[in-house]
């Protein structure tokens, strides 16, 4: 007798306590705290506003260096293109029925998506393995190449923030039945 | 023939389509029977050797018979790389709703990454109030979450905006689909146990793969139904497929669903990535692009018959295929025989899911001639599957994703089956 009206006092209470925010702080809680220095090596995404951009610079001249070492096999020489995505030229494709020709310079809204990517992805054999330095040329080389900068940049942190794309509002947010 | 049954085998729509109750109600049975010419057998019945002699022993891990070599993935690479493009679901050689792990597509940046799971790491940062760190050991000790979800390249079916329809079949059109048991931890709670920075308006998902594949998604998906995947249809997630932790996105662009998850960055706007600016964005006629299509939308096909499955003969058959929406479930599948002129009602096969494929079916009556099967669908919130007029008349030819314009395949009269534009 007891017990049934203990239990049925207890039980209202305690689907009340799994709703309410205590639950929360019932949450495992499994998971360890980690420094920004520890996570750092990781941390290798930058997005439009630069943050996290690293020290370095590199010069076109120092970037063309790189990509004929290192680009050019896939990319072909001056970023024309075959085997592997054209990156240079196309300017202009984009309206109309034609097939376009969908490029860093005619594309890309932002560099730093330039950035972010050679760093993490290229080259495709061994990612990750070029220094600030060398990406930072390889993106003042594509750049120049598309017309983007003068011969004469030098990429790093502050000058990468100044420069627009050709294609930065070829871009709608899309809406459902549009 | 009971008065019941004629009502069964009544036609729905033009050139053969029946009513939905013919399989349903055992209808097939009775009007099988009156169709069909007495035959005898052509020769005694053999008992085989498996019949008199002990089989194969037991193994740890089952494969599929022998016979069924055929029902394989196909791919294409990018040139100088094994394993960067993508492998495909052979959907005609299915049934059901769910698609067996070992066939699942394949969408690779970089390959198959070969992850030790001892040494492999989650990390949510960014604007969090506190940076947290997970081995495979500590997300295995969560409450978990199972759902069946879809999961589709926003590049899948691309091939119907070829200005002449390719001699391919479903495998080469709309391979880029599969559909999974997913199980594994709600992004929500791990994300509430970093601590929400209010900024936080947008995640950042990155994969531990040599590309690094990365997406930007809106924090209310991270909050609704995001789900960090441990296992696919009951076992641990397949390499292929992510092993050994991938993001679930129910009903959002496949690579948005990041394989090899091992990090998670809350940001105020979307990061930009190379996939979700160069690519994944779809050029209108205008020269501006669509980005930010995360669902995919309301579509179907037909698996059988497809291209490949020759219909041998005049009889009845079942038109069989599959339906889906990013946006929720599957309300109607209408299917068509005379080029969308007239349509019927599918059956759907239970279960009906939101954001899983379901499976229709529909009965068949082909008297041999020219036929044209197309399949439509309304998912729950109204939307109807458009037409390829429809769908190059609001975007155009170019935009590569998200195509999921009604499929027209032509049965000639010797029972053959094509890729057509109708």
């Amino acid at each position: 007798m007891f017990m049934r009206k203990f239990l049925a006092a207890a039980a209202p209470a305690a689907l009340f306590a799994l709703a309410s925010p205590a639950f929360a702080q019932q949450s495992p809680n499994l998971g360890k705290a980690i420094s920004v220095e520890d996570l750092a090596s990781w941390d290798i995404s930058i997005g439009p506003d630069g943050a996290g951009l690293p020290s370095g610079s590199g010069t076109v001249k120092q970037g063309e260096a790189v990509f004929m070492a290192k680009c050019q096999a896939c990319h072909g020489e001056k970023g024309a293109g075959t085997p592997n995505d054209r990156l240079v030229g196309g300017q202009g494709s984009l309206p109309g029925d034609k097939p376009p020709v969908k490029t860093v310079g005619s594309y890309w809204p932002y560099a730093t998506t330039l950035f972010d990517y050679i760093r993490r992805a290229m080259p495709f054999n061994e990612s990750k393995s070029l220094t600030s330095d060398e990406v930072y040329g390889v993106v003042a080389y594509l750049l120049n190449l598309n017309g983007v900068v003068p011969e004469s940049e030098t990429m790093d942190a502050q000058t990468l923030l100044k420069v627009t794309m050709p294609n930065r509002e070829g871009f709608v947010v899309f809406t459902r039945g549009k | 023939m009971k008065e019941t049954s004629r009502s069964e085998t009544e036609q729905v729509a033009g050139n053969g389509l029946l009513h939905r109750r013919m399989f349903l109600a055992g209808g097939a049975a009775a009007m099988g029977a009156g169709a069909m010419v007495e035959q005898t057998g052509a020769a005694p019945l053999a008992v085989e050797s498996w019949m008199k002699i002990p089989g194969a022993p037991f193994n740890g891990y089952g494969q599929p018979s022998k016979y069924e070599e055929k029902v394989a993935r196909t791919w294409a690479s990018a040139p100088g790389t094994g394993g960067t493009g993508s492998s495909r679901t052979p959907h005609h050689l299915l049934n059901g709703m769910i698609t067996p792990s070992g066939l699942h597509y394949e969408r690779s940046h970089s390959g198959i990454p070969d992850i030790n799971p001892d040494t492999h790491r989650l990390v949510i940062h960014g604007l969090v109030k506190r940076p947290l760190m997970f081995t495979l050991d500590d997300l295995g000790r969560y409450p978990m979450e199972s759902r069946i979800a879809f999961v589709e390249c926003a590049g899948n079916s691309g091939a119907l905006f070829a200005k002449q329809p390719a001699a391919a079949n479903i495998q080469a059109i709309h391979g880029l689909l599969s559909c999974s048991e997913w199980t594994g931890v709600k992004l929500s709670v791990l994300l509430q146990e970093a601590g929400i920075d209010p900024a936080a308006k947008w995640v950042l998902a990155e994969g531990a793969d040599a590309s690094g594949m990365s997406r930007s998604f809106p924090i209310e998906k991270a909050l609704d139904d995001a789900l960090v995947c441990l296992y696919q249809n009951g076992e641990r997630v397949r390499p292929a497929n992510g092993y050994p932790v991938r993001l679930l996105l129910p009903g959002f662009e496949g690579n948005m669903n990041v394989k090899w998850l091992r990090r998670i960055k809350l940001t105020a706007g979307p990061t930009m990535t190379k996939d979700e600016t160069s690519k994944y964005t779809i050029l209108l006629p205008s020269g501006k692009a669509l980005q930010f299509v995360f669902p995919l939308e309301g579509k179907s096909m037909i698996t059988h018959p497809s291209p490949g499955l020759t219909v041998r003969g005049p009889g009845l058959y079942e038109i069989s295929g599959l339906a889906w929406s990013g946006y929720g479930k599957v309300a109607k599948v209408e299917v068509s025989a005379d080029g969308g002129k007239s349509w019927g009602l599918a059956a759907l096969q239970e279960p009906v899911l939101p954001k899983a494929v379901t499976r229709f079916r529909m009965a068949w009556q082909w008297a041999g001639g020219p036929a044209v099967l197309q399949s439509r669908s309304t998912d729950e919130t109204g939307y109807v599957q458009p037409s390829r007029e429809q769908l190059i008349a609001l975007r155009g030819d170019r935009g590569n994703y998200h195509n999921n314009m009604i499929q027209s395949w032509v049965v000639d009269g010797s029972g053959e089956v094509k890729n057509v534009y109708a």
